[in-house]
């Protein structure tokens, strides 16, 4: 574990990275995967129809030949994403290695969130829907009082899942020269052969801690909006 | 009434509407697909030398048998070796003795919460480069292995505990012991539960035999690579790969939905339906 304690601000930025490919591709992904749901669960079949058929193949794609897609097919066809690069937020440059992964996770992570979404609106019974039209709620009322409060608490664990994830699947980015946690293992790893055990330990506990945090404020956010019933 | 929560059985005037949001849509699609296409054409990356390597039968044989089989090989060891890792700690999870309990649920929880690519690094670093006994296969597989393995003993204890609760009170009260209750009783309906879970978990082991690729594993992204290097065509490879991947994977979700519907019937006992449904979340 020396080689950890002793570079441990090379362990923080590489957590970092991680943790910022995780926010970054997490938000994005949130924002079209519930693009897609409204699309999957709405009344235009023809929408409906491409939202499935862009959830069954991102599903069934392997994350890395995305990232394969992204970072070696896309070029060729003329898109390096190098204009990010000129961009710049609030002083740092975004690097088209980060913009290109975030890419890649956001599409792959996006059909996980819609099939979450569906679920949590399927989960509320037809029945809920008809009582609520039954005692005379209007079609906007039966939909803010009865069907969206209990979709989104039944939307919590699986959406959950799909970040936790998502906050493993950063890891692939490794294999596409970003130096986020895995890749710095590797080469921690590489350069400390004898300590091999320890390097692992050290990176494995701060994905746990990463996955342990996602988690913790899930039941938190679930504790705090779960009704008696 | 609609089959949907969401909407109202539409009137002649929503239809019209909506007529009009799928004309939209479909123009909006079929322009997406042609950019995709005109781009592809643009770039040159339809032309016949770019594609031939796919009709070509040596490559095919490259392809199929030193990328797909080898991968299909990674996935089917590591689903074996995962589903009886899954067992023990599933049961051990479930023991009544804490000493047993307490390091399943450990091991279970670290190897779930860490991601496959590090575990398969770290494997590699320790059992295959310098003269390491094994070759990058193995690591492949042993790190799916312990990863799926664990997500199996969720899957196995959550489906022993579907079994109702009678079953193995009635196997005590005829006076079966513990291991005679697990093995003859509980085993043996809870796996008939969970045979969708584990064959789904099939097709996440096989997508992630894909992540070989850093540890320089066979398989079918690493035999992608020559290819492209060779005819410079990475567009029509990359295709062609997911293009594999994904008929493979969709052949082993309809199995398990042929399988959940011959075994289980149309729904499944593990996914309860968690709100409103008046009976406090128990599956009836």
């Amino acid at each position: 574990m020396d080689a950890v304690f002793s570079n441990s601000g090379e362990y923080l930025m590489a957590f970092g990275l991680t943790i910022g490919l995780f926010v970054v591709s997490g938000i994005a992904s949130l924002v079209l995967g519930t693009l897609l749901a409204v699309m999957r669960v709405g009344p235009v079949s023809i929408l409906n129809k491409a939202a499935a058929v862009y959830v069954t193949l991102f599903r069934n794609t392997p994350l890395l030949m995305i990232f394969i897609f992204i970072f070696i097919a896309m070029p060729v066809l003329g898109y390096n994403f190098k204009f990010v690069e000129g961009v710049e937020i609030a002083g740092y440059n975004v690097s088209a290695f980060f913009f290109r992964a975030c890419l890649a996770l956001t599409l792959y992570t996006s059909a996980f969130v819609c099939e979450a979404m569906r679920s949590g609106v399927n989960a509320v019974p037809l029945g809920q829907a008809e009582a609520g039209r039954a005692i005379g709620l209007t079609f906007a009322q039966s939909m803010n009082l009865v069907i969206l409060p209990q979709a989104a608490r039944a939307v919590i664990p699986p959406l959950t899942s799909v970040l936790i994830a998502l906050a493993k699947n950063t890891s692939v980015a490794a294999a596409f020269g970003i130096a986020e946690a895995t890749a710095t293992m590797r080469s921690f790893t590489n350069d400390n052969a004898d300590q091999r055990i320890g390097i692992f330990l050290a990176f494995a506990i701060g994905y746990v801690v990463v996955v342990e945090v996602i988690s913790l404020s899930s039941y938190l956010v679930e504790r705090k909006v779960k009704v008696a019933r | 009434m609609s089959a949907s929560v969401l909407f109202d059985a539409p009137g002649p005037k929503t239809v019209a509407r909506h007529r009009v949001y799928s004309v939209v849509s479909v123009v909006a699609l079929l322009a997406l697909v042609a950019f995709a296409v005109w781009k592809l054409y643009d770039a040159g990356q339809l032309e016949y030398e770019l594609w031939e390597p796919f009709v070509t039968p040596a490559y095919l044989e490259f392809i199929l048998v030193d990328g797909l089989l080898e991968t299909l090989k990674m996935a089917f060891f590591s689903v074996i070796f995962a589903v009886v890792f899954g067992l023990v700690f599933g049961v051990a999870k479930l023991s009544d003795r804490g000493w047993v309990r307490w390091p399943a649920w450990l091991v279970v929880e670290f190897f779930r919460a860490v991601p496959v690519l590090l575990l398969m690094v770290f494997t590699f670093f320790l059992l295959a480069i310098g003269g390491g006994p094994l070759t990058s296969f193995w690591c492949v597989v042993i790190a799916l292995t312990l990863y799926n393995g664990s997500v199996l003993a969720e899957v196995f204890r959550a489906g022993i505990n579907a079994v109702p609760q009678g079953q193995s009170e009635a196997a005590y009260a005829i006076g079966m012991r513990k291991s005679q209750v697990m093995t003859s009783v509980l085993l043996p309906q809870a796996v008939k539960i969970m045979l969708p879970a584990i064959i789904s978990q099939m097709v996440v082991a096989l997508k992630d035999t894909s992540l070989g690729y850093y540890i320089i594993a066979p398989g079918l992204t690493a035999v992608a690579k020559p290819i492209y290097l060779e005819f410079s065509n990475q567009v029509p490879t990359a295709i062609v790969i997911t293009a594999i991947y994904v008929a493979v994977n969709l052949v082993l979700t309809w199995v398990a939905t042929m399988v959940q519907k011959r075994l289980v019937g149309e729904k499944n006992p593990l996914e309860l339906t968690p709100v409103g449904n008046l009976d406090g979340g128990r599956n009836v």
